[in-house]
């Protein structure tokens, strides 16, 4: 019984997000056999690459995915969301650009310049977002509102002009493929900032601290742990994020849109964080359930172009799909079915438990 | 025999979800008396405030807290939302407010705003409002918690207008003296049930203190111990001389080692607020702290922590567990901030030591990952003090350690903090009921109205010293 409890609850949150995306990959089947098939094509830079909608999907969800990693710890730390992720990566695509374009050719060096200047500008930002939120406890939503309607007008003001060009092998390498290598170079972004992030909870008390401090602040300010520095850690990281999102989408386009670049990124994100099964209101959370998420809005989306829905009606039928995940996520649908679970698994056992648990 | 009753209450109750907020209460008021309704928090004082307030039978109440609106003027302020419908006459009304307040010798002119005012003129402008609309019972919750002594004779003396008047006066405080010093009479609820409706001069203050705690002064019998009591050894632990905190006055403190003391006082006397000062809970304004005779600054809760020092919460549901999170979690949480942000414990180290303490201190859980907030009331506190224990401190403070856990598991966190004191640790023990105190402390520090009042110990530890301490005066 103990370790069928462990077992158990350690995917229990992310059961809903991994059936949706089970169902839409069954309907696909369904829908078009021929939906998952994987292709070899060339590209326009010469290069032999994987092609297909699964390919498509998993490449083109990458900034989300990213960016979702880094929702989902602001909001588990201080229990509200940043609404500004896309607005402060049009800000780190602009230092990024200007870099490249400052220096007389662009190389690896100078790439390297720019990435860390595009991550100190957009910690500099999240700093600005943490402090509100962390030291003069403004709601995160109301706190990030600012850079939400002028950032991009910050971006358009370091730039200076509409749509700055890249044209380099580096970046078409960074945002599509690296010659040589069949598989779009965002996807390996994505897989770094993961293991990154694993690293970053395995060698520090990231993880604990943050859910402390979610669940209970005051509780863990008298246990030693300083909520304010948390708070600022999470914004920084998710700070961290952007800049790495922003670079990928700056790379894809090959140049930079200030009004485009992660446009309406921030509800994708907080999207994929609720469907992943984190709670909104901060506390526990769990990054892989994010990711999922991510991967499902990307799928819905790739799977309605594929069905010829027009674009203009594309994010109705998404509403529709996510109001169906979110509602069947929800604490009252979830409690109902856990009671009917239980009812079914011959009652006398599981009421044996809960009692024991009490007692 | 009760014809001068304006108001008679009988058997009333009130369930809340988990509780008998009231159970089968009766109360008495007569026409031109203050009658004191008495009893610790809890008590169910305020819950019988809000049934008689719920009646609208020409009942007003004046809480604590002004819920008047500060940026009208006084006249608005008395008449606003009296005649609803009808046309409003300010230069009436203001006629009308200037008698009312010139009637009651209330310090205010009518066009002022309220906010203007002093708060005890703007709970007088409230009790005002409350007399024009010719209520018969006028019911004051708590209304000189804020006022300077002054003010309070002002309002006192309004009430004995009131009074002469005819009107009847139900009035909550938690300042004894005030009620000896204004009220006729005295009805003491506890735990939501009527302990009885004394004449002011029939209850000595010591007996209302005892009554309010549930005791009988008669039935004073010397308490079975749980253990052998640990005066302590002769260095001094922790010692602090004028500590003050946004939250608590200066007071001098001090603990030697191995020695078990404690705070006692009526609720809200100040006692959670000076261990918290002492742990670096509220924000520290002031003092000098020495950890075994080297000054030290603690002015954050990890400052205490580093220095030895654990501190368990009165509140364990706001202060101490993370609800959401395993026992085992809540069990290494606090080792673990010591430890350090970039040196997390390995996973069998966490469960090394839960497993210890589960067994320990027998916490009753279907596991190591159960959320802590599935457990009992008992079980989450005896994970609170795992937590404690597990950072081995030189000096413990529990703070109610066992409020609403069953008896049970209180003897065992009794015994264990005398087993604790005999290997060493200093424990400041905090509890409502003194008998608890009475068995584990050597040394009870008194507080009354948030002043350190008394300091008893050795032979001097008997319930009646302790009353009267805390009760004060000659009586």
């Amino acid at each position: 019984m103990k370790q069928k409890r462990k077992a158990f609850s350690g995917i229990g949150q992310l059961i809903i997000p991994l059936v949706a995306l089970s169902l839409l990959i069954l309907f696909n089947l369904f829908r078009d056999p021929g939906f998952f098939s994987i292709g070899v094509a060339v590209n326009s830079s010469g290069n032999k690459v994987l092609s297909g909608n699964l390919i498509s999907v998993i490449d083109s969800a990458s900034e989300l995915a990213i960016i979702s990693m880094g929702m989902t710890l602001v909001t588990a730390a201080c229990g509200g969301q940043d609404i500004s992720v896309g607005a402060v990566g049009s800000i780190a695509g602009a230092v990024f650009v200007k870099v490249l374009l400052g220096a007389s050719s662009i190389n690896g060096g100078i790439v390297v310049l720019g990435i860390i200047a595009c991550c100190l500008a957009t910690i500099a930002f999240k700093l600005f977002n943490g402090a509100l939120v962390a030291v003069f406890r403004i709601q995160p939503m109301i706190a990030t509102l600012i850079l939400y309607s002028c950032g991009r007008s910050i971006a358009y003001w370091i730039s200076g002009s509409a749509t700055p060009q890249l044209n380099s092998p580096i970046i078409s390498a960074m945002g599509m493929t690296i010659p040589g290598i069949p598989v779009p170079t965002p996807i390996f972004a994505v897989i770094l900032v993961g293991l990154l992030l694993a690293l970053l909870f395995k060698l520090t008390n990231t993880s604990l601290y943050t859910q402390t401090v979610g669940i209970n602040q005051g509780a863990a300010r008298l246990n030693g742990i300083n909520p304010i520095l948390i708070k600022l850690l999470s914004f920084v990281i998710l700070g961290v994020c952007v800049a790495v999102a922003a670079v990928i989408g700056v790379c894809r386009m090959g140049n930079l849109s200030h009004k485009t670049l992660l446009v309406d990124i921030e509800m994708d994100a907080i999207l994929a964080v609720a469907i992943g099964g984190n709670n909104l209101g901060g506390g526990k959370f769990r990054i892989s359930g994010s990711i999922l998420g991510a991967y499902i809005i990307q799928m819905l989306t790739t799977t309605l172009y594929a069905m010829n829905v027009p674009p203009v009606n594309v994010k109705a039928y998404k509403a529709v799909v996510i109001v169906i995940i979110v509602v069947a996520g929800s604490p009252v649908v979830k409690s109902k079915v856990t009671a009917m679970w239980n009812r079914l698994r011959s009652g006398g056992s599981t009421a044996a438990v809960q009692k024991g648990v009490r007692g | 025999m009760q014809n001068d009753a304006v108001l008679t209450m009988r058997g009333i109750c009130k369930r809340f979800p988990g509780t008998m907020a009231l159970n089968h209460v009766d109360f008495t008021l007569r026409k031109g008396e203050i009658h004191a309704l008495m009893g610790e928090n809890g008590a169910g004082k305020s819950t019988l405030i809000k049934v008689l307030d719920a009646q609208n039978a020409g009942i007003s109440t004046v809480y604590q807290e002004i819920t008047l609106c500060p940026n009208l003027t006084v006249a608005e302020n008395m008449f606003i939302g009296r005649d609803p419908g009808k046309s409003v006459h300010w230069k009436e009304y203001e006629k009308r407010a200037a008698a009312i307040l010139d009637g009651l010798g209330i310090p205010a002119r009518p066009r002022q705003e309220l906010s203007r005012c002093s708060l005890a003129v703007q709970q007088m402008v409230a009790i005002a409002r409350a007399v024009d609309m010719k209520c018969k019972v006028l019911i004051l919750d708590e209304p000189t918690s804020s006022l300077d002594e002054k003010e309070v004779e002002m309002l006192f003396k309004l009430m004995r207008d009131l009074r002469a008047r005819g009107v009847g006066i139900i009035f909550v405080t938690h300042f004894l003296e005030q009620v000896y010093e204004v009220s006729d009479r005295i009805t003491v609820l506890r735990n939501g049930e009527l302990v009885g409706e004394y004449a002011v001069a029939d209850l000595p203050q010591v007996e209302l203190v005892a009554k309010m705690m549930g005791k009988d002064l008669n039935d004073l019998a010397d308490l079975e111990q749980v253990g052998q009591k640990s005066l302590g050894g002769q260095e001094v632990v922790y010692d602090a001389r004028g500590l003050s905190s946004s939250e608590s006055r200066p007071f001098d403190f001090s603990i030697r080692c191995g020695e078990v003391n404690g705070f006692t006082g009526l609720l809200g006397s100040g006692r959670s607020e000076s261990v918290r000062a002492v742990f670096g809970a509220d924000r520290v304004t002031g003092g000098k702290v020495q950890i075994k005779g080297k000054t030290v600054k603690i002015s954050k809760p990890h400052d205490a922590m580093t220095h030895g020092i654990g501190y368990l919460p009165e509140d364990r549901k706001r202060d101490g567990i993370i609800a959401d999170l395993s026992v085992r979690e809540n069990i290494i949480l606090a080792l673990q901030v010591m430890k350090g942000f970039f040196h997390p414990m390995s996973r069998s180290q966490m469960e090394k030591f839960a497993d210890e303490y589960i067994q320990a201190l027998q916490i009753k859980t279907a596991s190591q990952d159960t959320p802590i907030k599935s457990l009992s009331g008992g079980n989450q506190q005896k994970v609170i003090l795992a937590r404690w224990l597990l950072t081995h401190p030189d000096y413990l403070i529990l703070d109610e350690p066992t409020r609403g856990i069953d008896v049970g598991t209180k003897l065992e966190i009794q015994k264990l903090v005398l087993k604790l004191a005999e290997e060493n640790m200093s424990v400041t023990f905090i509890s409502s009921e003194i008998e608890e105190m009475l068995r584990v402390c050597s040394r009870l520090i008194v507080m009354r109205d948030r002043k350190i009042v008394g300091e008893l110990s050795g032979d001097d530890l008997t319930q009646g010293h302790v009353m009267k301490t805390i009760a004060g005066g000659e009586q």
